[in-house]
């Protein structure tokens, strides 16, 4: 049983990063905070994956949907529908 | 319009009432202008092809998306198969004896004051577009899907053919790579 807790610096900073978006499992996050205790480059990447998240949250945008084609795209688009059309 | 009463398809009116619809749609999911064009001319090719299948129960512009996002589906099979093999894909954890761990080159380093660097914002924004920019292109769109637009782990999984653990894996390298390029280009390391 012991042994389920001990993961190694892969699975521990997968977990991290699965935590960022609030998904990791609680069993993940004991065998994370185990891992850490003794860890300290992993304790570093959480560190830092938080303040990147951070980072994310303030620095990108989504898209917002105002992106359109240009009327010479859409006119180059319907030729080409158009020939589609005539074939079939 | 009564409410038994069958949808029907008008080609010739698809770019005036779908374009701008359908390419908002695919750009959120794919990687640029061009390519969610490309997947909009595609859908309405595949369109006039399948027109006899339509039955008229979704509406046209339902029947439409419906064939956009199995194109999407396709070009993410087509980045498996060929060129996203091809990728590097930089390994951060040790193989055999030492499995998982840290490869000692590529342990996280020190990123000393952290507060004190976040003054420059604009070379701060510059720094993590190019280097969500250097990823992989699935790794990439994954990434944004989950951390930018926030959509939820089963709607990805859905629209993108993946598998929940598929996607844990993608992000988790996405993540390791992003960190690895900002130490190198925010940190100096």
């Amino acid at each position: 049983m012991g042994m389920k807790f001990m993961i190694n610096c892969d699975e521990a900073t997968a977990i991290c990063d699965k935590n960022q978006y609030g998904e990791a499992s609680i069993m993940d996050k004991i065998c994370l905070n185990f891992h850490l205790v003794v860890c300290k480059y992993c304790k570093a990447y959480t560190k830092q994956n938080h303040l990147m998240s951070q980072w994310f949250g303030k620095y990108l945008t989504p898209c917002d949907g105002s992106e359109k084609l240009s009327p010479e795209e859409k006119q180059k688009l319907e030729e080409k529908l158009q020939k589609e059309l005539e074939k079939n | 319009m009564s409410e038994n009463a069958k949808h029907t398809l008008d080609p010739n009116k698809w770019i005036e009432l779908y374009a701008d619809y359908l390419h908002n749609y695919a750009i959120t999911r794919v990687d640029g202008h061009e390519l969610a064009k490309d997947l909009v001319q595609e859908t309405f090719f595949s369109g006039i092809k399948g027109k006899d299948n339509f039955r008229g129960q979704a509406s046209e512009r339902t029947w439409l998306v419906s064939i956009l996002k199995r194109k999407i589906i396709d070009h993410y099979r087509r980045l498996n198969s060929a060129k996203g093999q091809q990728e590097i894909r930089m390994s951060f954890y040790e193989e055999g004896k030492k499995k998982g761990n840290w490869i000692e080159e590529r342990v996280p380093q020190s990123w000393g004051n952290e507060a004190s660097k976040e003054i420059e914002n604009d070379e701060l924004k510059e720094a993590l577009e190019t280097c969500i920019k250097n990823l992989p292109e699935k790794y990439r769109m994954v990434f944004l899907l989950k951390t930018v637009q926030q959509y939820e782990t089963d709607e990805i999984c859905n629209e993108l053919d993946i598998t929940p653990s598929n996607l844990w894996v993608i992000i988790h390298r996405a993540r390791l790579q992003l960190r690895n390029c900002m130490e190198k280009k925010w940190f100096n390391h």
